[in-house]
């Protein structure tokens, strides 16, 4: 039973109002990509055992989407920053990197 | 025998008598028993039959721990299996009746079973049974289902209500012993919120039976002052009846309080289930004693030696006359004294250890009572009944040596501290070699959200087993820092008794009572293989019984580590899960049953629609008129009977259930160009037009009318099911992808209320209103309206899913049911009627109207739909497109839209396929198209269809079989989808 | 192998059971197989004993981290069926199902196939219309399943209440032939016999890296050593992701937490294996008398095997609205397990981008069912370079867009 802060409202949100979105930080590819582009971003998952980056919907509170960086294998949550970032907030990368110094950050998750 | 002493028992009341009945007979006991000590106290001490081999099991625990003494509780609507007789209290005329048995507890022929043991060892299931095949289904598990399955099951829908109540706490206190007392009053004095919770009535757990004193006060006086204290403070909320059922993630604890067991009939919740989140959770669970696992230590008599003294001291009952003490430690001496105190007879303490020193032994000796070290006992005599123990030495094989009548046995094979709760979210244990116990690892707690420990345990939980040690573990849980070490125990770890045994004795000493596992049977697995200490538990069933393992478990975990030659920490545990007792499920389901079971959406005019013979269809959590039967009507007559009236006049149907969303914003036309498959920025205000919505995976997801309301706002018609779906949708690339886009959206689809006003006639249904000029000129075709009929605002949308001149009028929802009143009364003349979802399947069916659902399945694109019309080619981009371009979705092959129509005019069966006569590579049958919607058209009094076929648009007139369920095909030719009014003249009129 | 028999239990129980054989051998691990299939769940050493029996092919490898068995083999709620609605996947269950229904004879070991019939619960007119639907493709697809009318649905469970005041039954998909079976078994059964033929099972052998030369596989680095061979199959479920990552390509999978519950037990009262789809809940009575109960899987990303009570929750709400006698059976214990799910919800059985090694994973939340069919296709996969039952389920289908989609027409993937 999750409780994650959703960072538009800041609430400290039960999982009960919360949706998950799987994924976050994939690039959409239109018209003009390529089928493995395509493939990779419709299909493709990290899906890591340890530090994961995901999208939840605070569907039964404010409304608004969120992203969370957590970890799978504890549930351990590193933070929550909003859904219009492109990068991860420095706060929760360094977060990461004191909870997990092997950690190594995925090329698609940029700094802030 | 068992029996109630003349005089003590601080639980129970003497002056409270109260009969109760078991199997039949009118038995009593006082107030303050419970059901197990007023059957004690009543002789009855045989109360049950084990799960395989059925054999006479007695009480063995005082506890939850208890495995044995399981009884059906109650009558009719509020009877219940498998309920321990240890935590039901006694009450008034309760009625209870043992299990698992036939056709007597005391004549039981599955006992045969016990006589055939040494062929039904572990695995023996696995082994046989297997030839000849048939016999397995309609022979051996039909005899093993009955004969396993404890208690029967109840018969009538339940007649009691349960609740939730959530809460939220500092600190969580699971236990209410004095630990747990000391650590939420340590917590309390910090100022945390804190809420204790303890499973019985009582407070202060082992405490009064065990403990001369705590802190130098009786413990019954420290108990109640603490209690005095903790209630006095308003940070504190205490919970007694109250289980902590679970741990979960991030602080998430289940309690499982029994509101009204022991007092039925009252107008209250049966069970409450405590959802708390906490801060910190402190388990002060206690510890469970082991039995040993000597020859006959399942036959009733032998108990565990903590509740033969908590029988003594608690409820004034004693299990025997005269009772022999078996021990590896030194704490079961406290019950040879308290028997002693209590005027029993102590044939003797049997102690496997060489020496036995300490100070309880000693004043045991002090009192007279024999104490016999070294040795063992070799097997118990007696059947349902202790009679006699043969004694032998501990380290020898078991050649039995002096005779000792009794009739009963109290066994100590140490404690195990509760490590349930610690462990259900991930905590891990460290085996203590010197205690012979496993013992929460503060290392490796259970982590919250934030990564750091959430749950601590305290006292015995934590393995330090009493005295000023305990307090001083509570107070550090609770406040944090270290305790000091806790005394040594005094023990010497015993797994087999004596140690030496042959197979003959190892073949009677059981681990666990109720399932019947031996110590043979993990033996056995071992030797099998069933290395791992799941396989053994699996291949033995040991700790799977309703106990899950309490008193047996780590005794057979010593005795796999043994036979494969690995400490015990190697061999590890099973996994804890919760619930710590079983739990009911009324309790996990709450008040949400019934009526209430889920929300019921209904729309401004439901009433009406219930009043005038509506056949409900749930749609999600709507209702919706599927027809409206008429008296003695039959639902295809009424749904003709609509068709035809609609078609010939006009109807009505209650549309409010379509989603409708306001996308509204500079962006908004861009935005709805990326929805939908065709462009939306086009659309004129006040004009109408019919959109397509895919998945980003390039299947059809919903389709409706989307109506420009202004320069800079849309008004989008969605499915029913897809209302809510459909606004997250949109909200998720809205907010996550096209985020500086200026559009906002908002799902009002229960701001209105929409009315389908269809047929020849709907225009004049309307002009009697009177108000909004609704003639072709004012209001033509795929156009809207906004203005007032009847005085009522609306807007009126000419749009058509019938095929017929149709209006839809959307009014806000308070005025929904007066509009359609006011429809109603002024369409008498004309013939109005009202319509269900049906009559608009069937009538759209005619017109080759796709429906979301049927012609869509999650599949289908557009272009498989022949709705290539609706999809822009001038667009770069929407969402699916890319998708639609794969080789998959661009393969000729694709099966497309037809309309099907059967040679003899009969109906296709729902979901029939067009078969061919080839067979591919599994051997399937090669099908070249199916059925999407069929029905019986009462316009063209034929069936008609709808289907998807392998280059089906191309195949005009051609001939296909599709099947039928009992084997054989009907024939049906491929049309074209729409059969009603082709050119589209009578909606557009 | 010594066999299971009458008479073997006779002649043990005469000797105090004290000669019983290890069921399955506990060998070193060899430098070199022709086969090495990481994973000994009951894919794994299913594909193992039909690569012996069926193509000759023993001198095979099964490596397996923890203890055989342990992984979603010995968590799942046992449900055995073949009624789903696409082609491939009917084929492939359908295989699987009659495959187990005569396993304990090839196995030697009872593992307690219970055909007792599974029905889906229509509780909603397009489930209706769904399940009509299923029983027609199914006639086509060799699968004998019948759309059976509410009384019949009372005849067959009942307990059930079929005019709830919410979700009425309208009626049921009916497969009689479906079941149950004693899941550790089906793991222990293979495992024995996969033994027997001279195929090594390597408990406590965690795999830590795939090696490769040019393309091709060459074998994996272990907590046991390095193991080299001629062909590898990853057969881990909920663990497909990471190894797939040694070997140097992704898939498409996420895992999630599936949970299940079970009561305490009590005497016969459930015949059949009933599921709710519209309210995402299953139950069957097991043969020890326990009422066994899953639900629908968490939606996000988790290895911890444990699931969110709320979940649980609704899974019982929704079941004692349909069987109402439930409220006063008490839930004895909760559980999860962790389920690779796809981008279509249905199983990959594939070559993969490095030669030589080949996947079986994803089977969701209906691994059980599938695995004597499952274990023949890949044998048959890894034996030939192609297999019928198989070919639908490649990996190349998320990039062509050819999906196999269960959760249409009110089906569900497990």
């Amino acid at each position: 039973m999750l409780i994650l802060t959703c960072p538009c409202c800041g609430i400290k949100a039960d999982e009960t109002e919360l949706a998950p979105g799987g994924e976050a930080h994939i690039k959409r590819h239109g018209p003009g990509s390529s089928d493995a582009e395509f493939e990779a971003y419709l299909f493709t998952r990290a899906n890591p055992r340890g530090v994961h980056f995901e999208r939840w919907r605070h569907a039964y509170g404010c409304g608004k989407w969120f992203l969370a960086a957590r970890a799978t294998d504890t549930l351990e949550v590193f933070g929550t920053y909003p859904a219009t970032s492109t990068a991860v907030p420095d706060a929760i990368l360094s977060r990461i990197r004191a909870r997990r110094p092997d950690w190594i950050k995925p090329d698609r998750i940029k700094p802030a | 025998m068992s029996h109630r002493l003349p005089s003590g028992g601080r639980l129970i009341d003497r002056a409270t008598t109260l009969g109760f009945t078991f199997n039949g007979r009118r038995l009593k006991g006082y107030g303050g028993d419970t059901l197990a000590s007023a059957l004690l106290g009543n002789d009855r001490m045989l109360v049950g039959r084990s799960f395989k081999y059925h054999r006479p099991r007695g009480i063995v625990a005082s506890g939850p721990e208890e495995p044995n003494a399981l009884v059906g509780l109650g009558q009719g609507a509020r009877f219940e299996p498998n309920q321990r007789a240890t935590t039901t209290d006694l009450f008034a005329d309760l009625v209870a009746q043992s299990q698992n048995h036939w056709p007597s507890l005391d004549f039981d022929i599955g006992a045969l079973n016990g006589l055939m043991s040494r062929f039904l060892s572990a695995g023996f299931y696995y082994k046989t049974f297997i030839h000849p095949r048939a016999f397995w289904k309609h022979l051996f598990e039909p005899t093993i289902r009955h004969s396993a399955g404890l208690g029967r099951p109840t018969s009538e829908p339940d007649a009691d209500r349960y609740e939730h109540l959530y809460a939220f706490a500092d600190v969580l206190v699971i236990g209410g012993g004095i630990a747990g007392l000391q650590a939420a009053r340590t917590a309390a004095e910090s100022g945390a919120r804190v809420m204790i919770w303890e499973q019985s009535a009582h407070w202060g757990g082992r405490a009064p039976v065990d403990d001369p004193d705590v802190e130098g006060m009786p413990p019954d006086d420290w108990i109640s002052a603490t209690l005095h204290w903790l209630r006095a403070q308003p940070n504190v909320t205490l919970r007694s009846r109250t289980m902590g059922a679970g741990v979960y993630d991030h602080g998430y604890a289940l309690g499982y309080e029994r509101v009204t067991d022991h007092l039925p009939g009252l107008d209250a919740p049966r069970h409450r289930l405590w959802r708390v989140r906490a801060g910190r959770i402190i388990t002060a669970t206690g510890a469970i004693e082991r039995p040993l696992s000597f020859a006959g230590n399942d036959v009733p008599g032998v108990m565990l030696a903590g509740a033969v003294r908590d029988y003594v001291v608690n409820f004034g009952v004693a299990p025997g006359r005269r009772t022999v003490i078996v021990t590896n430690n030194d704490d079961a001496y406290r019950t040879a004294i308290t028997l002693h105190s209590a005027g029993l007879e102590v044939a003797a303490v049997i102690d496997a250890r060489a020496r036995a020193t300490g100070d309880l032994p000693q004043r045991a000796r002090s009192l007279g009572i024999r104490v016999m070290t070294g040795r063992a006992i070799a097997r118990v005599r007696g059947g349902g009944r202790v009679t006699g123990v043969d004694i032998c030495q501990h380290t020898g094989t078991g050649a039995a040596g002096a005779l000792i009548a009794c009739d009963a046995v109290a066994m100590s094979g140490g404690w195990s501290p509760v490590v349930h709760l610690w462990s259900h979210c991930g905590g891990k244990l460290i085996w203590d070699a010197g205690a012979a116990l496993f013992r929460p690892d503060p290392a490796r707690a259970p982590t919250g959200a934030d990564g750091a420990a959430f749950v601590a345990a305290a006292g015995a939980a934590n393995g330090v087993m009493r005295g000023a040690a305990l307090l001083a573990d509570a107070r550090a849980a609770a406040a944090g820092g270290d305790a000091p070490a806790p005394e040594p125990e005094a023990i010497t770890p015993v797994w087999i008794m004596p140690a030496a045994a042959g197979p003959g004795l190892r073949a009677k000493m059981w681990l666990d009572f109720q399932n019947d596992v031996k110590v043979s049977d993990v033996q056995q697995a071992a030797r099998e293989g069933y290395v791992s200490v799941e396989h053994a538990k699996r291949y033995t069933t040991l700790g799977m019984a309703t106990d899950q393992g309490k008193l047996g478990n780590i005794n057979g975990l010593a005795v796999l580590s043994d036979a494969q030659g690995a400490p015990i920490p190697d061999v590890g545990t099973t996994t804890f899960r919760p619930p710590y007792t079983p739990i009911s499920m009324g309790a996990i389901a709450g008040e949400a049953r019934g009526d209430v079971f889920q929300p019921l959406r209904r729309t401004p005019m439901h009433d009406w629609h219930a009043a005038h013979g509506a056949d409900w269809e749930p749609a999600g959590q709507w209702r919706r008129p599927y027809c409206y039967l008429r008296p003695g009507e039959a639902r295809n007559d009424a749904v003709a009977r609509e068709i035809l009236a609609v078609r010939g006049g006009v109807g009505l149907i209650d549309a409010s259930t379509l989603g409708k969303i306001i996308v509204k914003g500079p962006d908004a036309g861009r935005f709805l160009d990326m929805l939908y498959t065709n462009m939306m920025s086009n659309l004129a205000p006040g004009k109408c037009r019919y959109g397509l919505m895919c998945s980003e995976n390039g299947f059809l997801i919903d389709d409706g009318v989307v109506a420009r309301i202004d320069e800079d706002t849309w008004l989008c018609h969605t499915t029913t099911g897809g209302a809510d779906r459909i606004h997250a949708h949109m909200e998720d690339w809205l907010q996550c992808e096209w985020f500086d886009w200026r559009v906002y959206t908002a799902n009002v689809t229960e701001q209105f209320a929409q009315i389908a006003v269809a047929g020849p006639k709907a225009r004049d249904l309307l002009q009697a209103l009177g108000g909004l000029d609704v003639s072709s000129g004012a209001l033509p075709f795929m156009s809207w309206a906004g203005g007032r009929l009847a005085g009522i605002p609306l807007r009126a949308y000419r749009i058509s899913f019938s095929g017929e001149l149709s209006y839809e009028l959307a009014t806000p929802a308070g005025h929904g049911l007066a509009l359609w009143r006011a429809l109603v009364d002024a369409g008498q003349d004309l013939g109005v009627i009202a319509y269900g979802t049906e009559a608009m399947h069937v009538m759209r069916a005619e017109k080759g109207f796709i429906m979301i659902g049927d012609e869509t399945d999650g599949t289908v694109i557009p272009q498989d739909l022949g709705l290539g019309w609706a999809i822009s080619r001038k667009k770069a981009d929407y969402i699916g497109k890319r998708a639609q371009e794969r080789a998959h979705m661009t393969d000729p092959d694709r099966w497309k839209l037809v309309g099907l129509q059967t040679l003899d005019g009969s109906v296709l069966p729902e979901g029939a396929y067009a078969v061919t006569d080839a067979r591919n590579a599994n051997g399937q049958v090669v099908t070249e198209g199916r059925v999407t919607s069929t029905c019986h058209s009462p316009t063209f009094d034929r069936g008609i269809a709808m289907g998807l076929v392998r280059h089906g648009p191309d195949r005009m007139g051609e001939v296909l079989r599709f099947n039928r369920v009992d084997g054989t095909t009907v024939e049906a030719r491929i049309v074209d989808p729409c059969l009603y009014d082709p050119k589209g003249g009578r909606q557009d009129v | 192998m010594k066999r299971y028999s009458a008479f073997s239990i006779f002649r043990e129980a005469l000797r105090n059971n004290s000669g019983w054989q290890r069921a399955w051998a506990a060998p070193e691990p060899k430098a070199q197989y022709d086969i090495v299939i990481v994973g000994a769940g009951g894919h794994g050493l299913a594909t193992a004993y039909y690569l012996a029996r069926n193509h000759g092919i023993a001198n095979v490898a099964v490596l397996e981290k923890g203890w055989l068995g342990g992984g979603n083999t010995g968590r799942n709620t046992t449900v055995i069926r073949s009624n789903y609605l696409q082609d491939p996947s009917a084929a492939i269950y359908e295989k699987s199902r009659s495959l187990y229904e005569t396993l304990s004879q090839d196995l030697n070991m009872n593992i307690m196939f219970s055909p007792r019939g599974v029905m889906m619960l229509a509780q909603t007119e397009h489930e209706v219309r769904g399940y009509k639907r299923t029983a027609q493709a199914n006639a086509l697809q060799g699968v004998a399943t019948e759309f059976i009318p509410p009384a019949r649905v009372r005849e067959l469970c009942p307990i059930i209440r079929i005019d709830g005041p919410r979700y009425p039954v309208l009626g049921a998909l009916w497969q009689p032939r479906a079941g149950t079976a004693r899941h550790d078994a089906v793991a222990w059964g293979y495992a024995r016999a996969c033994s027997a033929m001279g195929i090594d099972i390597i408990e406590r052998c965690e795999v830590t890296a795939i090696r490769s030369n040019a393309g091709q596989v060459a074998g994996v680095e272990t907590t046991r050593g390095a193991i080299s061979c001629g062909k590898l199959a990853l057969v881990v479920a909920g663990h497909s992701g990471h190894l797939a990552e040694m070997a140097g390509f992704r898939l498409p999978i996420e895992s999630v937490a599936l949970q299940a519950l079970v009561s305490e037990p009590i005497k016969p009262c459930l015949d059949v294996v009933v599921m709710a789809n519209t309210v995402h809940g299953y139950m069957s009575q097991s043969d020890k008398g326990e009422m066994v109960i899953g639900g629908g899987a968490d939606g996000y990303n988790n290895y911890t095997q444990r699931g969110s009570f709320h979940h649980v929750e609704e899974t019982v709400r929704s079941l004692i609205e349909t069987f109402p006698m439930l409220s006063r059976l008490k839930m004895l214990r909760q559980w999860g397990g962790i389920v690779d799910m796809t981008g279509d919800r249905s199983p990959i059985l594939s070559k993969t981008p490095l030669g030589g090694c080949y996947v079986n994973c994803g089977w969701g939340t209906g691994g059980f069912k599938a695995i004597p069919g499952s274990g023949w296709a890949m044998a048959e996969l890894l034996a030939k370079g192609h297999s019928p039952l198989a070919e639908a389920f490649g990996l190349d289908r998320f990039r062509e867009g050819r999906f196999i989609d269960e959760s249409v027409a009110a089906g569900v993937a497990h």
